[in-house]
């Protein structure tokens, strides 16, 4: 589980997109495409390979006004699934 | 019916392949060098592709690389704005040639893999010393940093294989295994005595799976295809026909799957014709086998009919003789327990595979 500390990545091979046919957002990986919401868009937009992840829940918490615990935990859950399926790696 | 816009695109660059994999997907009449389609017509249909919104391009073959003109076609590939990924043997490929794609901007490689030692990956592909070569390859892939899937075909022959070849991703730093047991269709059905699995197989096959998704979570990634003559269900085949995605074939044959030139009754076609667009939407090949209403007994009045679609229509073809059969596969098919015996029966086979043929 990813923990304040740690610094999540977006590895080679993994980038959004807009899917200007759908009209929404999408996470492109290997062979598999996986549609955002904006609160997934949100949280992808925040890593940039230096923030730690308690770093980036202050900073979602900032801008959304939301309690920083709430939004780690649903960032934490979404993240989790990424990092299982090597879409976000985890530098500690 | 609404029709959803495809995700996904496989373009067969050529049929050319410097290897003979007794399972190979091409169709047994292969198509020849002289009818390809050139890499102006190969950038246009990308763009036709990612304008209907496909967002992912899998470049195939045959071997892809055997194609002069790969590098300018990932280039075109990625100017259209479509997820690049090449499915390759590796044979053909040099450091400099992985360079060149690397600066083209290609996003992902998926490597083939006949064997997890020289003996058997050069017997099953048909080329000595191919095995040396892909370990090269893989070690350049690495070396540059593409992202890696390894991709296993299983057959009764080399199944014993399956946790090495688990455990070379984990070694080569890929991300995932695809685990695929071998499909009954064109070349391999020519081989299906040598090639079927065991009932035993592929239990231990599904065990094997099992053990190592739990052990490498978040290390590697497993997709699994099992062996389905040994299954209850038939697979969602395509992710339902005419839904996801579609193949172009070297010549510009538009096909909603890459077998599905086995079934007699279909028109393909082509993009030297007309818009993808169109073919998509209106093509009667891929509105043969959308929906539902196409469908007979058990399916049509199954539970299941949209979980799998009725399996795979070409295998209906191949084993039933009737394109839109239930999938023998099904346990609702009366032709599964048939199916059942004569899979067994090819399992007990001794015969030797049959290559396959080079394309002209």
């Amino acid at each position: 589980m990813i923990g304040a500390d740690d610094i999540p990545v977006i590895p080679r091979g993994v980038r959004m997109q807009f899917d200007r046919v759908r009209e929404r957002w999408v996470l492109l990986a290997p062979e598999r495409t996986v549609a955002l919401d904006e609160i997934g868009r949100a949280i992808l937009s925040e890593i940039d390979g230096e923030r730690s992840f308690g770093q980036i829940t202050a900073g979602l918490a900032a801008k959304y006004a939301a309690p920083q615990e709430e939004i780690a935990e649903d960032s934490r859950g979404f993240l989790g699934a990424l990092i299982d399926r090597r879409f976000v790696e985890v530098r500690r | 019916m609404s029709i959803n816009p495809p995700i996904a695109m496989l373009a067969e660059l050529t049929h050319r392949c410097p290897l003979s994999c007794p399972y190979c997907s091409n169709p047994v009449e292969l198509t020849r060098r002289d009818a390809e389609l050139d890499t102006a017509t190969w950038a246009d249909v990308f763009r036709q592709a990612a304008d209907l919104g496909v967002l992912q391009l899998h470049l195939s073959g045959g071997e892809p690389v055997s194609r002069r003109d790969l590098v300018d076609l990932v280039v075109a590939a990625r100017e259209a704005g479509l997820y690049t990924n090449l499915i390759t043997s590796g044979i053909g490929l040099t450091e400099k040639r992985l360079t060149e794609l690397d600066a083209a901007g290609l996003d992902h490689i998926q490597l083939s893999l006949q064997g997890t030692d020289a003996e058997m990956a050069d017997r099953i592909g048909g080329y000595r010393g191919g095995f040396a070569r892909k370990m090269d390859v893989a070690r350049w892939i690495g070396e540059i940093g593409f992202p890696l899937t390894l991709n296993a075909v299983l057959h009764r022959q080399n199944l014993h294989q399956l946790p090495r070849a688990i455990e070379m991703a984990v070694e080569m730093g890929a991300r995932r295994i695809e685990v695929a047991t071998v499909q009954f269709h064109g070349w391999a059905l020519l081989s299906r005595d040598a090639l079927m699995p065991t009932r035993e197989q592929a239990r231990e096959a599904d065990a094997i799976v099992a053990e190592a998704r739990a052990r490498l979570k978040g290390t590697l990634v497993i997709d699994y295809v099992p062996a389905d003559y040994h299954s209850d269900y038939p697979k969602r085949c395509m992710g339902g026909w005419g839904t996801t995605g579609l193949n172009v074939a070297p010549d510009g044959l538009v096909l909603p799957c890459h077998a599905a030139q086995t079934i007699p009754t279909l028109h393909f076609d082509n993009v030297r014709e007309k818009r993808l667009r169109e073919i998509w939407y209106e093509g009667a090949a891929f509105n043969a086998f959308r929906g539902t209403e196409w469908m007979q007994e058990p399916c049509r009045s199954c539970e299941r009919r949209e979980v799998d679609f009725g399996g795979c229509r070409c295998q209906a073809m191949a084993l039933v003789g009737d394109a839109a059969a239930t999938d023998p596969v099904c346990i609702k098919s009366p032709h599964h327990g048939e199916l059942q015996e004569r899979a067994d029966a090819f399992a007990a086979g001794e015969a030797g595979f049959t290559a396959r043929a080079a394309a002209g």
